[in-house]
């Protein structure tokens, strides 16, 4: 009880006119910037917060999240690791059919389609989408993430990356590039040709050289993409060429006649290592998924209609909201009328503490989502309002080596009235557009007041 | 041309008493008729339409601007260089200021001193907890059940809860909330009454006794459902403190399960209690009897005649600002119409009327020739800092309005005579002698002790 033994340091939170007057007797004082919650959430808070369970399961959910060891161990067809049949999609997001898909959804389908060859014609695959025969079931359900449409089809080569300290296993497709490209809605000549390619080329040689090289830590390979200026979702160009180091020898090993065209590929393609970080996310954030009572929110992820939000202590239950339009810039002669809603699970990079949470980290793309470094550094700063932890190996040099925010709180989220900062790329709104630009994009409140109201349900 | 101006800005918020002083001060400018300035609650939104405002729909994190008189384009003007100002001053402190107390306990700090609305202090109140400090709720309409939970949880984490609805705390010389400004020295208070603190500190004070540190548990602390945790606790570290000699317990009647295990904790003490429960012992009384404890005289509590025409009193009518200043005079007073404008009823919405004296202002309009008021006013940080520039000219218009009024055979009335009792040191800021004279002048007579100047009153009749 040392409160008695000299005039103290406060806290001061509410009525200015209050913290005016210890201004007056020069006591020390932080003052927070206090501002009610979000509309409706007080009782749902009061409520949240009054579970005993809350501070120990949010500890135990960070702590899950922030020690996962995610290594990539090999590289596979999702037939083999997947439970895929006949018929069946996954997709980017939360649970959506073919009637309210957007644009680049229904064309990345259309492209699986075509891709397994389940059509053999655009319209014979629109006609059996539309005919409820084709199931359609999110990634997130099956240990999986997407980007864009996060469309995963059988025949696909999937990252596969293992949690060493907690033995999950996550997966995530091979990335195709920029521009036309299926995960964006493409699905013409040159995007089929080129997925054909990476089915008999680009996969099994990757495959083959992880086998050789044995497990890349991928922990530290994002540590050290940071403190070289990626974020790690819109810039992936350090991590990229991390990964690239690590395996070429092993691919010249590995497939010598095809070494040159492959890691041509990679090199030509600064999103390679997207994939890699989210499935990285994704074997940490389910991790730290089904604490009962932490409020922790463990998916972020946008179908192109609805963004959607999974907590720790809510199960698999998803929450959401109409997926909002990014702020950005444009390819070409595009412009925010050719954009089609936020979507991909690449979103579970914020979810993990990288990508708009660790922007200050990457000065190189501020100009790019449409803002000055400042602006970098302030987005940064604000998630740690919102967010449990500070990761412990994640750090941005600029802040001091200081961790990434990490772990976004609903009840933080709810106080507050801060929303998660997420970078993204945007898909044209038409079916076969591809990308057509890059930029920021605001989640939906009602995903996380919703999540809160339904965890202020089950509180102790 | 008098007209009407409604506004709503989003996603712009400042705190109801910041926002009173603005609409304040823009009432005040030329042609104004009325001028509100507040967060669009329903409350807020209520008041404005029953002033004939037309509101187009509005949040309640919008702000809402509502304006009448003919200058109303000048107003909004200055209602823009206020906000101005007031976001100005907050966002120079750092590029990203704490949002929740929960962030701000990140850096070290020693106490939370929490003062948002009281549906909301919960979740900054727990922060505190959690991370392991003391905390001050100034904030009131706290539910009962929220207030045992933090307790409770206090208990774990071996902190103390100031409050909910605690007005008053002095931490070593640290004025937080409505406190006076007192000298140093061996009396440590316990307090389920604010005012009734500070009107013991205060008498102390004049007695030339200093003060160590005043502990605000708040006013249900000794309830059965609470418990008297706070009071126990506050106890128990004044008995620690090598600077307190001497405790004073201030409080309304507590719950008898409750008085009973605080007993047997002021018997495990070292240190000499002096309890003071309102209905037992009146205040003046509790801090006779702390200074009789410290072997030191009781001086003749000051007090100033005012202008008391003789004539026939009929009625008595406390207007307080002190919930219990209110409920010691009206025990000592025996009968007379007392309102206490602290009262959460008359808070919904507007200041306290220690800061806002607009109620208490209409209430002396009202005063009828044959009538005694009786009346607090109280000093120090955080309350009005002039309150004589507006309370003294009522009460010489009171005096002034009903002078001629001989006493009357016909009705037995006749002038009407006010009494304040003045509560605060001569440290406090508004100075106490400074607000002594200016009430004199308006011919108030006026206590420094409640209990007489009730006493007074009651004579009167």
């Amino acid at each position: 009880m040392t409160l008695l033994s000299g005039p103290p340091h406060v806290i001061t939170v509410g009525a200015g006119l209050l913290q005016e007057s210890l201004d007056a007797q020069a006591v020390p004082t932080t003052a927070v910037a206090w501002r009610p919650p979000l509309p409706g959430t007080a009782d749902a808070l009061a409520r949240v917060l009054a579970d005993p369970r809350l501070p120990a399961a949010n500890e135990r959910a960070v702590g899950r999240l922030t020690s996962a060891r995610p290594q990539l161990v090999g590289v596979r067809r999702a037939s083999e690791v997947l439970a895929l049949p006949e018929l069946m999609f996954l997709h980017a997001g939360p649970p959506i059919d073919w009637e309210r898909a957007s644009g680049p959804m229904r064309g990345a389908l259309i492209g699986a389609m075509l891709l397994e060859e389940y059509a053999h014609d655009v319209p014979a695959a629109e006609h059996l989408l539309a005919s409820g025969r084709v199931r359609l079931e999110p990634c997130h359900r099956h240990a999986t993430v997407g980007p864009m449409a996060g469309v995963v089809s059988p025949s696909m080569w999937m990252l596969e990356v293992l949690d060493t300290e907690h033995g999950g296993t996550a997966y995530c497709s091979l990335n195709e590039g920029l521009g036309k490209v299926l995960r964006y809605g493409a699905y013409g000549p040159e995007v089929l040709d080129r997925l054909h390619w990476m089915d008999r080329v680009l996969g099994p040689v990757l495959s083959a050289a992880i086998e050789l090289s044995g497990p890349i830590d991928l922990r530290a390979l994002i540590a050290q993409a940071l403190q070289m200026g990626d974020e790690l979702h819109n810039r992936n160009r350090a991590a990229t060429s991390l990964l690239l180091r690590e395996l070429a020898p092993w691919v010249v090993e590995a497939a010598a006649g095809s070494a040159a065209e492959v890691l041509r590929f990679v090199n030509g393609n600064d999103h390679f290592f997207l994939n890699a970080a989210m499935a990285a996310g994704k074997v940490s954030t389910d991790a730290a998924r089904d604490v009962p009572g932490s409020s922790m929110v463990v998916a972020m992820a946008r179908n192109g209609t609805d963004f959607g939000v999974q907590v720790s202590g809510l199960g698999d239950r998803w929450f959401t909201g109409p997926a909002g339009v990014p702020d950005g810039l444009y390819l070409g002669a595009y412009g925010p009328a050719d954009a089609n809603p936020d979507i991909g699970d690449s979103t579970i990079t914020e979810t993990s503490g990288l990508g708009g949470f660790a922007m200050a980290a990457s000065p190189a793309i501020v100009r790019f989502v449409g803002g000055e470094v400042a602006d970098a550094v302030a987005a940064t700063r604000s998630m740690y309002e919102i967010t449990l932890a500070e990761h412990p190996a994640y750090q941005i040099p600029g802040l001091g080596f200081r961790g990434t925010p990490v772990g976004i709180d609903l009840t933080l989220v709810a106080r507050t009235g801060v929303l998660p900062v997420v970078n993204t790329g945007i898909a044209g709104r038409v079916a076969g557009t591809g990308q057509v630009g890059a930029g920021l994009v605001k989640p939906p409140v009602e995903a996380f007041t919703s999540a809160l109201m339904a965890l202020a349900d089950c509180a102790d | 041309m008098t007209r009407d101006a409604v506004l709503l800005r989003k996603g712009v918020y400042h705190d109801s008493v910041t926002l009173m002083r603005v609409s304040r001060s823009l009432s005040d400018l030329p042609g104004m008729q009325v001028a509100i300035v507040a967060m669009a609650t329903e409350l807020n939104l209520g008041l404005a339409r029953d002033l004939g405002f037309d509101l187009p729909p509005a949040d309640p994190g919008d702000l809402l601007v509502a304006l009448r008189g003919d200058g109303v384009d000048t107003a909004a003007g200055e209602l823009d260089q206020a906000l101005a100002r007031l976001s100005a001053s907050r966002t120079q402190a750092a590029d990203q200021p704490p949002l929740t107390t929960r962030s701000a306990a990140k850096a070290p700090a020693d106490l939370v001193l929490v003062s948002v609305p009281g549906e909301h202090a919960f979740c900054e109140a727990l922060d505190a907890i959690h991370a392991g400090l003391p905390v001050m709720i100034f904030s009131d309409g706290v539910p009962v059940a929220q207030e045992r939970r933090l307790k409770l949880l206090a208990e774990e984490r071996d902190v103390l809860v100031m409050g909910p609805d605690c007005g008053t705390a002095v931490i070593a010389g640290a004025g937080l909330g409505f406190a006076n400004v007192l000298r140093p020295g061996p009396v440590g208070l316990v307090a389920a009454s604010g005012t009734g603190a500070q009107q013991v500190t205060s008498l102390l004070d004049q007695a030339g006794a200093g003060v160590s540190h005043v502990l605000g548990v708040g006013g249900r602390d000794l309830s059965a459902e609470v418990g008297g945790l706070s009071t126990m606790r506050a106890l128990r570290m004044l008995d620690d403190d090598p600077a307190t000699e001497l405790i004073v317990l201030v409080s309304k009647p507590p719950d008898p399960a409750v008085a009973r295990a605080v007993r047997d904790v002021v018997e495990t003490l070292r240190t000499p209690v002096v309890s003071a429960l309102l209905g037992e012992r009146d205040l003046t009384a509790a801090a006779e009897e702390a200074l009789r404890a410290l072997g030191r005289p009781v001086p003749a509590w000051e007090s100033w005649p005012g202008w008391s025409p003789t004539s026939t009193y009929t009625k008595l009518k406390g207007i307080y600002s002190g919930g219990t200043l209110c409920a010691e005079a009206r025990l000592i007073a025996g009968s007379g119409e007392f309102t206490d404008y602290g009262d959460d009823a008359y808070t919904r919405g507007r200041a306290h009327p220690m800061i806002d004296p607009t109620l208490r202002l209409e209430a002396l309009a009202q005063v009828e020739p044959g009538d005694v008021v009786l009346m607090d006013v109280v000093l120090g940080h955080g309350a009005d800092p002039d309150p004589a520039a507006s309370l003294a000219s009522a009460i010489a218009h009171v005096t002034a309005r009903t002078a001629h009024h001989a006493p009357s055979h016909a009705t037995g009335h006749g002038a009407a005579t006010v009494i304040v009792a003045l509560i605060g040191t001569e440290g406090d800021p508004q100075g106490l002698h400074r607000q002594a004279a200016a009430f004199r002048e308006a011919g108030a007579t006026v206590f420094t002790s409640n209990a007489q100047a009730a006493r007074h009153a009651r004579n009167l009749l």
